[in-house]
């Protein structure tokens, strides 16, 4: 493996303004290791070769001719769901299996604008439905640090391949965790920003009001220089916030004096066994000495979140994948009529996840049921919400896991609820549109893995509050360098 | 809110979705599992609250009516399962039941 694959994307970008290496040899380095690794990690649907060869000539060109883009050269995964001219996009679905993107997505389009090499298009699960990538109707993606365990999910396409170093910068989407997690699975930072401030233009919808974009990287730094690139307003999403944009990269801190961080009483990790009680009581004590002000606050409902989020973004996503019908894009089954062949087109279109939610979606939100079911959610999530501002009223910011385990393995999960209780710390943010995420923060040896395996601290902060949310991360990061402790298996080594 | 056990094959029938006799079995009781978790709603009381739809603020955004570009209708329609002409192709609806 070529030196500079294991360079953080900072490093990359510097090292090719410095002409220290080209965005072509950069390129080609990536693409080699990817045929190297892939047959044993299986992070990318599709291998973007010739269109990322392109763009790193263009790159080239951009650097000789005195441009210093943001993201020069910088090996990109992209998540599948989201649309790029020409390249097959498949939500992890058989249902899109052949669909060629006939459009971008808009924070696709900044990130190569800003310089990004898109080196591939990520396995997910399908429409973004599961926690372990084992959703995927098209591959089976493996943990770099233990190939017998899941990378996480949904976004674990592009956790894998950040972390396996198949590329520097991920592209994830998170409706309830779903870069949050993957982060904390493969020893990556992951952050959801505030609902809003990445378009969701190009990015197929799964539930609308709790999708976001948002970066997996290797260090808070690299997630903060993605986010500067990609956020601002879109007129292109009518969701998109049309507030100022402030920038992080150039904000990053390395202490935490005078920043007031709460510790969620209902989020205690005693129940969670003692090593990882452990880790999290390490990780508190951290910010502490970083001098940050522990104090205790309360989140009463979010104990309800994950009961919330499993009526709204299964209502959300009943009607969003409405659309996949056979008439326009995507697979069609010929049926008697064009009712059968709706249902014949649906049902082998879509795997068993997509299929549980559409159904749970669409009796949630049927009549007689409604008030009930989808009002009712929704009016839990008023009161998650306002638990939230009553906590961020005593402190700056909240920590606590992202994940209650580290990485479990194949099949572990097969009872779907245990699969949705992975996104018990995640959802409770999701739902209140607030920006979180999940920084390493030490290891755990579970039973019968190959070596330690990583855990992640979950930061939250209050709406649009992203600037003391990165900055906070990498003081803790800088402070303490868990993810530095190892690198994954796979013949990869410093 | 306590449910009557779902009924599966209605509730598919909505969403257009042929399911086999197996799935429906399997899904109801999975179906049947998620909703005595969500059954625990029941216990907040939401009566003077406000329902969420959307938690940043949301308002109508307008565009001035004007013809923009679109996508090529080539580009599109080659990714349609059939098509005929400039048109998508779908088996007979006038004339059905």
């Amino acid at each position: 493996m070529h030196p500079f694959l294991m360079k953080s994307a900072r490093e990359m970008r510097d090292a090719i303004w410095q002409r220290e290496i080209s965005a072509v040899e950069l390129t080609e380095a990536t693409l080699t290791h990817v045929a190297a690794v892939e047959p044993e990690i299986g992070s990318y649907i599709s291998v973007l070769d010739e269109h990322a060869r392109t763009a790193a000539a263009k790159l080239d060109a951009r650097v000789a001719a005195g441009e210093k883009p943001l993201l020069a050269g910088i090996p990109t995964s992209v998540k599948d769901n989201m649309c790029l001219t020409g390249t097959r996009t498949t939500c992890g679905s058989k249902i899109l299996e052949h669909w060629v993107a006939p459009y971008t997505a808009t924070a696709v389009e900044r990130c190569i604008d800003a310089g990004a090499i898109p080196i591939g298009k990520s396995n997910m699960d399908e429409f973004a439905m599961g926690s372990s990538c084992e959703n995927s109707a098209l591959m089976v993606t493996r943990n770099p640090y233990d190939v017998s365990r899941v990378p996480g999910g949904s976004s674990g396409g592009s956790a894998a391949a950040v972390a396996a170093y198949e590329a520097a910068l991920g592209f994830g989407s998170d409706t309830g965790g779903s870069i949050r997690e993957p982060a904390a699975f493969c020893n990556l930072v992951g952050f959801k920003p505030t609902y809003g401030r990445v378009s969701r233009y190009g990015l197929i919808a799964f539930a609308s009001s709790l999708d976001q974009i948002g970066p997996l990287t290797r260090t808070v730094e690299d997630a903060a220089l993605m986010y500067d690139a990609i956020g601002g307003h879109d007129a292109r999403d009518a969701t998109s916030v049309n507030v100022p944009f402030e920038t992080t990269a150039d904000h990053l801190r390395t202490d935490l004096r005078g920043v007031r961080i709460g510790i969620v009483k209902e989020f205690a990790t005693d129940g969670l066994g003692a090593e990882i009680n452990g880790v999290y009581a390490k990780a508190y004590q951290d910010l502490a000495a970083l001098g940050a002000e522990l104090v205790d606050v309360t989140l009463p409902t979010a104990e309800y979140g994950l009961a919330t989020y499993y009526l709204i973004a299964p209502a959300e996503c009943s009607s969003n994948l409405a659309r996949f019908d056979g008439v326009r894009y995507g697979l069609r089954v010929d049926g008697g009529n064009i009712g059968e062949m709706y249902e014949r087109t649906r049902a082998q279109g879509f795997g068993p996840e997509v299929k549980r939610r559409i159904l749970i979606g669409t009796y949630a939100l049927s009549s007689g049921y409604y008030d009930a079911y989808y009002v009712r959610a929704q009016k839990a999530r008023t009161l998650i919400s306002q638990d939230f501002a009553r906590a961020f009223a005593s402190c700056d910011l909240i920590a606590c896991p992202a994940a209650s385990s580290p990485a479990f393995g194949f099949a572990a999960k097969s009872d779907p609820y245990s699969m949705y209780l992975m996104d018990y710390y995640t959802i409770p943010m999701s739902l209140a549109g607030l920006p979180a995420l999940s920084v390493p923060c030490g290891w755990v040896q579970p039973d019968g893995a190959s070596q330690p395996m990583p855990m992640g601290l979950q930061l939250c902060a209050p709406l649009f509050a992203e600037r003391p949310l990165l900055g906070a991360a990498h003081a803790y990061e800088q402070a303490t360098h868990h993810a530095r402790l190892r690198t994954p298996g796979l013949g990869v080594s410093a | 809110m306590s449910s009557p056990k779902i009924d599966v094959a209605y509730v598919a029938k909505l969403a257009r979705i042929a399911l086999t006799d197996e799935e429906i079995t399997r899904f109801g009781s999975q179906l049947g599992d998620l909703l005595e978790h969500v059954a625990a709603l029941e216990k907040l009381d939401v009566s003077a609250i406000a329902a969420t739809a959307q938690v940043v603020e949301s308002r109508n955004v307008d565009r001035p009516d004007i013809v923009g570009e679109s996508l090529k209708r080539d580009v599109v329609l080659s990714m349609a399962p059939s098509k005929q002409g400039a048109f998508f192709r779908v088996p007979q609806i006038i004339g059905e039941s």
